[in-house]
């Protein structure tokens, strides 16, 4: 129609409207304003501002590519009006808001909402500085495409590294003025680079420039280098260099709790318990492919086994140490492995899925319910669980009870690693592929399953007996499904089959949210968006499986194909 | 005779007919002793099943939309409980508009029609996104990668939710018409407990005829049977797709409003995961694309539910049985898919899902 010169407008007009209904999402389902809350610099840059400008932004970077051949001039012009269209939702949210009150339905359109949105000044005037800002934001998106390269790369990462900085502001906060590096100066260090729990506006501007003038650096080093010289071949140098960086990570490993302080050790417990359940979680699904949705039932079970056996409660039966216990909830996780396992051995796929997720709310309302709490106290759980000790020394906080934990998942990690490289491990993957075919080949599909879900069980429960110590009480609410889709989720942003993906994906899904409160009420929301978008974009994950990876390849690139066929 | 047997012995095979065998005995035990207990009068009976039968049918409308997406896509809709939720949530806030206008009571056929439409059009739409934002790109992916995305899908939907409406529990108006009590087989019942199942009836009907006997029906029936032969019949297999699960939002919607008529507690943005999951169930059991098939699995399960505490677990001995009617129906859901995953009557689609 309109696209034989300049610009076609529909194209802007498509992507200014998607900027503009993902910012209005953000505002309606309350995120803008939980998220204001977060300064980043100062306190005029806030958590806020990046949702309110990033669809602006994105909608102008994306309609520049568009019209990459165009005269740079135009391009800009057409990120400007793209960046306008973004906003067009939000002002009619603005003035709909102020004519009429929605709060009653929609909870998130709160005064406090319009504040942020009109700058403070009022529904006309703030819909103006908000239209012209999303519109300079859409300009500089497309002006951000049109950089070389090497300028843009710099920008990403100082904004990036800057913006990360002040994010965890807080968090560093906390770590220079707790314990013992306030002795040595930490907290006036912190006063100096942290105001009113946000980066100060100097530092930020010189961390801004630092990182900024260091990616500048590297890269022309690097593009110098490639020109300059080939690749080396490793030398003794360099092995030697893997080595110190080997112990300089140990080291770091096992001093970190004591430089994090006690709250940061906590969720490091909880990452290292999620990559425990991960590890396991990886086997059932990354490496059989069985897709098990119920595995919280496992982690209940040696929960429960390690209450039952250790507690000092009525409901405890013997009073047998933790270490003692420990191995006995292992036996108890491969136990109910083969048990749960046995009936689903003839499924497949996604009926799978649905029984195993059957059979972890069963457990939970039969944990819960009146039946079976003469023995597992019902709702009101165990109690009195007692922490781990060794000679008379308890492992109390969550500083010690990291170790644990650590271990566990180093034991998990190579457990893993080596029966991956094993005949089971093959096994595993040929079944994956393809059942019929691995049974052709002589492969005990019964047997490699079902020790599939045991060992699988077996790192659960591992993780649950020492979840049970951590917390010295237990309910039955506890194990609701969300460990299940936690654990899943983690394995498929990191990436399914791999072990360094499960560790990230941990890092990532486990570790942020506890580190940043106001993720906490949308952790869900965004495990979702996450699950949703790492299948559509990048099904292999951030950190994948050689194998995996290949196979994902090879499969697009058959869909591929048959489609073009079609 | 008892060598060729021992030849042919499978260990799993025997242990899941002991599974069998032990679950049968334990349910006849149950209805036995419970029957001879005669606790109940069957005033209470006629009671359980009423209320079971307006719960079966509001589940066997959402199990339309599961047993029509899977008949034709091959994918289960994990998030379908919660467009049944997004319908029923957002209706609240209409219901009450209505309540305190007074056009509810004064005109409650009009105004619960008007809610059902609005209802059905907000789960159709977004039934709708939601199979084109996050699961159009994946046709020709392997079929866990959908399923995955559906789980992402559901739990982005409820937290969606969860932040435009706020978490608290929203209870729908009571409509005092339909709370009269009117005599059926000389049991008094509420008058709501016999709209909800012939409304759902008649809806389900509705549906059945569309499939049969329109000709989008008819394209939507060979595109189950066959995608790629339908597809050089010159059938649009992305419209009648997208067409489906706008079918199977509009009935969602449909049975969020009835559920609120129905049971006026509290909902809120959980309110459809379990009800997805138990008409899911419902699917299975009447054969999983089976429209009829999926009618008769929603009321089974609901009757199941209703009944089932007090006529099965209580003759066991069991204590506190209500706490354990969810346990029940997910027993259903588990057993259902290991013995018979075909379905009561069997599956029109057997073939081809192995």
């Amino acid at each position: 129609m309109n696209n034989q010169i300049g610009p076609n407008w529909r194209t802007i007009v498509r992507f200014g409207l998607i900027g503009g209904v993902v910012a209005l999402y953000l505002s309606v389902i309350g995120m803008v304003e939980a998220f204001s809350a977060r300064n980043l610099i100062g306190t005029f840059i806030t958590l806020a501002q990046i949702l309110i400008f990033g669809g602006p932004f994105v909608a102008g970077y994306l309609t520049a590519r568009e019209f990459k051949d165009k005269p740079r001039t135009t391009i800009i012009l057409c990120g400007l009006a793209a960046g306008a269209m973004a906003s067009i939702f939000q002002v009619m949210l603005i003035l709909i808001a102020h004519a009429v009150d929605l709060r009653f339905m929609f909870v998130s359109i709160s005064p406090g909402l319009m504040e942020i949105l009109t700058f403070g000044q009022g529904q006309y005037l703030g819909s103006l500085i908000l239209a012209a800002l999303s519109a300079v934001m859409g300009a500089i998106g497309a002006g951000y495409f049109l950089l070389p390269g090497t300028i843009s790369r710099t920008l990403t990462s100082a904004v990036v590294v800057t913006l990360g900085v002040g994010l965890f502001s807080e968090n560093v906060n906390q770590i220079l003025s707790s314990n013992w590096l306030s002795l040595i100066g930490g907290r006036s260090v912190a006063r100096l680079l942290i105001q009113q729990k946000s980066l100060n506006p100097i530092v930020a501007l010189v961390l801004f420039l630092a990182v900024g003038g260091l990616t500048y650096w590297r890269a022309t080093r690097a593009k110098a280098q490639v020109e300059s010289d080939d690749e080396s071949p490793a030398t003794g140098r360099q092995k030697r260099f893997r080595t110190v960086m080997l112990i300089i990570a140990i080291g770091a490993l096992l001093g970190l709790p004591w430089i994090v302080g006690r709250f940061l050790s906590q969720v490091l417990f909880m990452v290292g318990l999620y990559i425990m359940m991960g590890l396991g979680l990886n086997i059932v699904v990354g490496y059989a492919g069985l897709l098990d949705l119920g595995y919280v039932a496992f982690f209940a079970f040696g929960a429960y086994t390690m209450g039952v056996i250790t507690s000092a409660s009525p409901l405890g039966l013997t009073n047998l140490n933790f270490w003692i216990a420990l191995p006995i909830c292992a036996i108890v996780g491969v136990l109910t492995g083969f048990v749960l396992g046995v009936p689903v051995l003839r499924m497949r796929g996604d009926y799978l899925a649905i029984v195993t997720l059957g059979f972890g709310e069963i457990i939970r309302i039969l944990a819960l319910s009146d039946w079976l709490a003469p023995f597992i106290g019902g709702a009101q759980g165990i109690l009195h669980i007692p922490y781990p000790s060794i000679a008379g020394f308890q492992f109390k906080t969550p500083e010690w009870m990291y170790y644990l934990v650590i271990i566990g998942s180093l034991l998990a990690g190579f457990l893993t690693i080596r029966l991956r490289e094993s005949r089971l491990g093959r096994q595993w993957m040929a079944m994956r592929e393809d059942e019929d075919v691995a049974e052709a080949m002589g492969i005990n599909l019964v047997q490699t399953k079902l020790l599939a879900f045991a060992i699988g069980a077996a790192f659960s429960a591992l993780a649950g007996g020492i979840f049970a110590a951590r917390l010295g009480t237990i309910f039955p609410h506890t194990f609701n499904l969300l460990w299940s889709i936690n654990a899943l989720s983690l394995i498929i942003v990191g990436g399914m089959g791999s072990i360094p993906g499960v560790m990230v994906g941990a890092l990532i899904l486990v570790g942020l949210p506890e580190l940043l409160r106001e993720f906490q009420e949308y952790r869900l929301l965004m495990y979702g968006i996450l699950l949703v978008v790492m299948m559509l974009v990048k099904p292999e994950g951030f950190v994948p499986a050689a194998r995996r990876q290949q196979e994902l390849r090879a499969h697009a690139k058959e869909s591929a194909v048959g489609t073009a066929a079609d | 005779m008892l060598r060729r047997y021992l030849e042919r012995f499978n260990w799993l095979d025997f242990i899941l007919l002991m599974f069998r065998v032990v679950i049968l005995v334990a349910i006849a035990i149950g209805i036995f002793n419970s029957v001879r207990a005669a606790k109940y009068t069957d005033n209470q009976w006629a009671t359980l099943v009423f209320a079971g039968l307006a719960q079966g049918s509001i589940y066997a409308l959402i199990a339309m939309g599961y047993t029509l997406v899977y008949g034709i896509l091959l994918m289960i809709n994990f998030a379908h409980g919660e467009i049944y939720m997004a319908g029923a949530l957002t209706v609240v806030f209409i219901a009450h508009i209505f309540n305190d206008s007074g056009f509810l009571n004064a005109q409650p056929l009009l105004a619960i029609l008007i809610m059902i439409v609005i209802a059905a059009a907000v789960s159709t739409i977004l039934n709708v996104v939601v199979e084109r934002l996050a699961y159009k790109p994946l046709r020709g992916a392997p079929r866990l990668v959908p399923l995955i995305t559906a789980i992402g899908a559901s739990f982005a939907l409820q937290y969606t939710f969860r932040g435009l409406y706020g978490a608290q529990y929203r209870a729908y108006p009571e409509v005092k018409a339909l709370r009269e009590l009117v005599t059926v087989f000389g049991y008094k019942v509420p008058l709501v407990q016999l709209v909800v199942p012939a409304s759902a009836l008649v809806l389900m009907l509705g549906l059945y005829f569309f499939v049969e006997r329109t000709k989008m029906g008819k394209a939507m029936r060979s595109v189950s049977e066959d995608k790629d032969v339908a597809r050089l019949m010159g059938i649009n297999i992305d419209r009648v797709i997208v067409i489906t699960f706008a079918l199977g939002g509009a009935l969602a919607g449909a049975a969020g409003v009835f559920n609120g008529l129905f049971r006026p507690q509290g909902i809120n943005f959980y309110m459809g995961f379990f009800p997805g999951l138990k008409a899911f169930t419902a699917a299975v059991l009447g054969g999983i694309g089976n429209i009829a098939g999926a009618m008769v699995g929603g009321v089974f399960l609901g009757l199941l539910e209703s009944l089932g505490p007090n006529l099965i677990l209580e003759g066991l001995g069991i204590p506190s049985v209500n706490q354990l009617k969810d346990a029940l129906s997910f027993t259903m859901l588990v057993l259902i898919l290991i013995f018979r995953p075909q379905g009561i009557f069997g599956e029109r689609l057997a073939e081809k899902k192995a």
